[in-house]
This record gives C-alpha cells, sequence and structure tokens, in this order.
C-alpha cells in the first residue's frame, strides 16, 4: 500500500451533499467549509476524527475502503480485526458462530488485533518510564495524534513513541504465516476499521514508511456481511479461547483500557471536545503530574466509532462480559507471540509538529493579519449563524485575511451595503450563490434541515 | 497588538480567560512551543494571583514582532514584604483557597521563572503591578 501524503479517509459525496452546515459546526478543527452549496474540507486541518460523517444527516461522507471481492487476488486471507468488533453483535451471536461466519464469508486465518497486546504493554511502559516528560500521552488514537500534531505543537514530545495495535497485529500474522512456509505475496491482510481515523492512519502511517496491511474494510460493511451469513439458530458458545488474546487486549479501546495499566498514575479522557479541553489546560500546566494520559476522539472510545453499528455502551457492556472468560495479559508467556521482527518494528519514528493554524510564516506579516482579524470582527455580527459558508465570525474574518472570502460574505454586511447603496441586488444574490449554490433559493420540499427530525 | 483584560477577585472559574486567549494568537505567530508555554505558565499564574490574592485588577499585553509585553496591575491590597513573597513555598493565600488547589506559593517565583524580564512594584493599601516580557 502506498503512502500518499495528506491522505484523508473521507471525502464529500457532493451530489447527497445539501450544505446543512452540520457538519461544519461539528468539526473540531474548523476544516470544513461551504463552498457552491456543499461541503468542503481543508486536508491540512482536518483530523480524521469523523465528526462531521456522524452530523451528517443525509450520509454525504463517504469513507474510502476496499471491498470483500479484493479476497479473490490471494491465496492466504487474513483478516484483522478489533476486539470491539465481536461487542456489536447481539447476545444470540456467540464468538463462535461470528468465527465461522468470517470463515464462510472467506478469510482463512482470523486474528483480533489486540492478541499481541502484551508487548505493547511492556514496551509502553518502558517508554513511559524513561521519558522526563510527564504525562506520556497515549499514541493509540491517530485522530487525537493528528490533532496534537497541529494544535498543540509543544506537545508533541509526550506522544508515546509505539506502533498501533493493527500495525503489530499484521506484522506478528505474516510472521506466522511465514514461519509455515507462506511467501509474502501470497498473503493478503485485511484490517477491519472502526472508524475513518484507523483508515487515514493505515494508508498513511505516522512516521512508517509502508503499512503491513493489504486492504481496508470498513466495521459497518463487514457487520453487514456477517449477518447475511451468520449462523441464526440459538446455541450454547462451545468456542474455545482465542490463543494470546487477553482481558487487557479486548479491553484496550474502551475507556481506560490502556490507562488501567498505570492504575492511579494515570488518567483518561474520551471524546475530541474533551480532549480539547484538557490538552489546553496540559499547555498551561494545569494538569497533575500522572504517568499517563490516554486520550480517545470517541464518546466510549472505539466503542463510539464511526464505523461500527451496535450501540456504543451496549458494546462495552458485552465486551466487559466477554473479557472476563480471558486470562490477564500478565499471566500469558508473551515470548511465545513475540518474534524479532516485532520487537523491531514496535517503534514508531518521532512525530512532527505540523504548525497548520499559523497565519503566516512570517512572523510580521502574520502580526498584520492578528491586527486585520481583529478590526474586521468590529464589522461582524458575531451570531456565528454560519450563513457565509464559514462555522463561525471569527472563523470567517480569519479566512478574509488569508483572501479566501470576502466582506460581502457576510449576510449583514450584506445587507448594510445594500441600504448604503454600495453594492446593488444582483451583486448580493451572486455572492449568495457562491456559497450556496444557484438553486438554494428555490423551493425544495425534500430539503430539510436534520437536526430535530424525530422529535 | 493590543489586548486588555478585566480579572475579579475571588472568580476562579474565569482565570484562565486571558491566557487561552494570548495562547491562541501566539500559535496563530507561530512562536516557538516553548516560549509559548513558558508565558503562558506565568500569565496563568499571574491571573490566579489576582484572583487569589487582590481585590481585582486588570491585565495588559502587547505582542510586538519581537515579543510580548504583560503588565498586571491589581487594586490591593499590596504586598508587605516582595522579598518574602519571592522565596519559593511562601504564600498568603487563605486556606480555603489552597483547598482549590491554587496559590500554593508557587505564583511570583513560578512568573520569574518562566520570563525573560520580570520587574514588581507593589505599595501596601494601594495595589501591586506586574511587568514581563518574554522574547519570541
Ligand atoms: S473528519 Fe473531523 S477534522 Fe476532518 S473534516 Fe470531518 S469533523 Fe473535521
Ligand atoms: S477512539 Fe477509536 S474509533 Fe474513535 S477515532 Fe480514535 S481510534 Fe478511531
Amino acid at each position: 500500500m502506498k503512502v500518499v501524503e495528506k491522505y484523508h479517509a473521507i471525502t464529500v459525496d457532493t451530489d447527497k451533499c445539501t450544505g446543512c452546515t452540520h457538519c461544519m459546526k461539528a468539526c473540531p478543527t474548523e476544516a470544513i467549509r461551504i463552498r457552491g452549496g456543499v461541503a468542503n474540507i481543508n486536508s491540512d486541518r482536518c483530523v480524521d476524527c469523523g465528526n462531521c460523517l456522524r452530523a451528517c444527516p443525509v450520509d454525504a461522507f463517504y469513507v474510502e475502503h476496499d471491498s470483500l471481492e479484493q479476497l479473490n487476488k490471494y491465496k492466504y486471507r487474513v483478516v484483522l480485526f478489533p476486539a470491539v468488533m465481536i461487542g456489536q453483535f447481539p447476545e444470540i451471536y456467540t464468538e463462535g458462530k461470528i468465527y465461522e461466519a468470517l470463515l464462510k464469508l472467506g478469510f482463512t486465518h482470523i486474528f483480533e488485533v489486540e492478541q499481541p497486546i502484551g508487548m505493547l504493554i511492556n514496551e509502553i511502559k518502558r517508554e513511559v518510564e524513561k521519558s522526563t516528560r510527564k504525562p506520556m500521552i497515549s499514541s493509540f488514537c491517530p485522530a487525537i495524534v493528528r490533532l496534537i500534531q497541529s494544535r498543540y505543537p509543544s506537545l508533541v514530545d509526550n506522544i508515546v513513541p509505539v506502533k498501533a495495535p493493527h500495525d503489530l497485529a499484521a506484522c506478528h500474522a505474516i510472521e506466522l504465516l511465514a514461519k509455515q512456509g507462506v511467501k509474502r505475496e501470497e498473503i493478503g491482510t485485511f484490517y477491519v476499521s472502526p472508524c475513518s481515523a484507523k483508515m487515514a492512519a493505515v494508508k498513511r502511517p505516522l512516521g512508517e514508511e509502508v503499512s503491513a496491511v493489504d486492504g481496508l474494510i470498513k466495521m459497518s460493511d463487514l457487520y453487514n456481511h456477517i449477518m447475511r451469513v451468520i449462523d441464526k439458530e440459538e446455541k450454547t458458545d462451545t468456542a474455545p479461547l482465542r490463543k494470546n488474546l487477553t482481558l487487557d487486549g479486548i479491553l484496550w479501546s474502551l475507556p481506560r483500557g490502556e490507562a488501567r495499566h498505570f492504575k492511579r498514575n494515570s488518567m483518561a479522557v474520551d471524546g475530541i471536545h474533551n480532549v480539547v479541553k484538557i490538552l489546553e489546560r496540559m499547555e498551561n500546566d494545569e494538569v497533575p503530574v500522572l504517568d499517563f494520559l490516554e486520550l480517545k476522539s470517541c464518546h466510549q472510545g472505539c466503542a463510539g466509532g464511526i464505523l461500527l453499528t451496535g450501540n456504543r455502551f451496549l458494546t462495552v457492556e458485552r465486551l466487559q462480559k466477554r473479557s472476563k472468560r480471558y486470562p490477564h495479559a500478565s499471566s500469558i508467556d508473551i515470548s511465545a507471540v513475540s518474534c524479532l521482527g516485532i520487537k523491531d518494528k514496535m517503534k514508531a519514528n518521532p512525530i512532527e509538529p505540523r504548525y497548520v493554524f499559523a497565519l503566516d510564516t512570517d512572523r510580521l506579516k502574520a502580526l498584520e493579519k492578528m491586527q486585520k482579524v481583529d478590526r474586521i470582527l468590529c464589522q461582524l455580527p458575531g451570531i456565528d449563524c454560519g450563513s457565509c459558508g464559514a462555522p463561525n465570525c471569527h472563523a470567517l474574518a480569519e479566512d478574509m485575511v488569508q483572501g479566501k472570502a470576502k466582506m460581502t460574505d457576510c449576510i449583514f454586511l450584506q445587507n448594510r451595503y445594500l441600504n448604503e447603496n454600495k453594492i446593488n441586488i444582483e451583486k448580493a444574490t451572486k455572492n449568495l450563490e457562491k456559497a450556496w449554490g444557484k438553486n438554494r433559493f428555490d423551493a425544495d420540499c425534500n430539503r430539510r434541515g436534520g437536526r430535530n427530525e424525530g422529535f | 497588538m493590543k489586548l486588555e483584560f478585566d480579572i475579579a477577585s475571588g472568580d476562579f472559574s474565569k482565570a484562565g480567560r486571558a491566557s487561552s486567549r494570548i495562547k491562541k494568537m501566539l500559535k496563530q505567530l507561530q512562536v516557538d512551543p516553548k516560549v509559548i508555554k513558558r508565558i503562558v505558565v506565568a500569565i496563568y499564574e499571574a491571573e490566579v494571583n489576582v484572583v487569589a490574592h487582590s481585590v481585582g485588577g486588570k491585565m495588559l499585553a502587547e505582542i510586538d514582532g519581537t515579543g510580548i509585553t504583560v503588565v498586571v496591575q491589581d487594586n490591593g491590597p499590596g504586598i508587605e514584604d516582595i522579598e518574602k513573597a519571592m522565596q519559593e513555598g511562601y504564600s498568603t493565600a487563605t486556606k480555603a483557597v489552597r483547598n482549590m488547589g491554587f496559590g500554593a506559593g508557587m505564583g511570583l517565583p513560578n512568573i520569574n521563572r518562566n520570563t525573560d524580564e520580570f520587574t514588581i512594584e507593589s505599595e501596601v493599601g494601594e495595589g501591586t503591578v506586574l511587568t514581563f516580557r518574554n522574547n519570541f
């Protein structure tokens, strides 16, 4: 899989998008603007968190993925899925049935990505112990890593430089098969992703040049496929425990799944807007001395991932129940899992800051622009209505000084200019059409805002 | 670029407003994160100081091409023994304030440590003026 700089997992289907502004208001990095009546994502700012997709009432956001047909290209077909997937299924679909269904769908080998978690835990503990910067921040959630790179550059050195479980699991699977004499070209590794952030991270790995994953499958797609072939008869689960899978692995992607290994010297925060608040405080040195900070972009961790089908709270509940069947990581001899190949691959390259919020690379010019933003703000109404196609008045003012928007994009200013006879009505209409497209002003009974539907 | 913030006495929920705003601006100017960190810690500490120890005051910040200068003025009660207040660990914070985790005596020395230039003037009954500057 090739690395594409600035690759993003999420794209907008401009045929479906109605420019309703919900995504624009939900984006934590103000990456979205409405242009020509549809949402437009600024790829420098986007952190792939998926909040826009979640907020969209018409399913206009599209997550790039591979289809199961790709399986035919390989002799050995490995499915790598995070344990959270099992938690989505209603109780009657037991672990054993889900595994059977995966084989029916054509996979030859099944791995849960948290299987080698014991190694990862040890490595993270080593890194935290050796670091003088505290607290160290988990690198598990790619959306958070990208958020820190762009919005909290002073904290990049606090990120634990280890890889995510899926990287390790892919290497682990490939090595196991290699030991049986299978050639790499014959193996297809398919990662089942709970979210757009992991998708982007697999295609554009943080630090690593080439990912060990050959195909990307949406967890929601796989859920539908499984439901098509799964055995629906009620019977008790007699499935054996999965080799090397542990309680700690199953809980890893849930809130406190990582932090619990640092006991009380840790804190866990989920939900990207909550994370923003805690990172702001951390920059002010207001967070107490802790060893480890677990930050996850989704509420309830990956159980709340945008590509999950099940309810996040029920998913957490089922996973907790499932985990009780499994041993603790510390009771498993991980030397049996660890092959040297993985050990070397565990360390991620350093994570660099990306200054995407700077107004200008030249400081004096940036200062000038900042003063201009302040002056423009005096003219804007300050109600953050979004009618200009920007998420709030401040964002519009910043777009203006960057030459990406004009004073007349604000409907309030436009009204003032009309009253003062500074512009004519044709010009004003043209302006609005630029942001909202030509037929936005026609009546259309299919066009509804989504927010209050169902009430 | 000039900024002005009012700081009310006793309202801890609002301490941090000035430092947040200034932090965002310094990031937009692409100031070195390490420099931002120091100045933000100093400003936040100064804000908390006014909230915890004074009857209220204001902060003036001026950002130019080479650095930021901050003046924090409060309207009393003033510091009796400045030398003592500059010692690590010294605090006049009330017990209630300390229980909230503020005013553990880190204030002034912490500001001094995190700034390039620092002066303090104080008159009992009048108030205190802190002036500090960090270069980018
Ligand atoms: S994925 Fe997240 S950061 Fe990217 S545009 Fe959507 S809401 Fe914004
Ligand atoms: S919390 Fe999990 S599901 Fe959500 S963005 Fe992060 S890695 Fe993806």
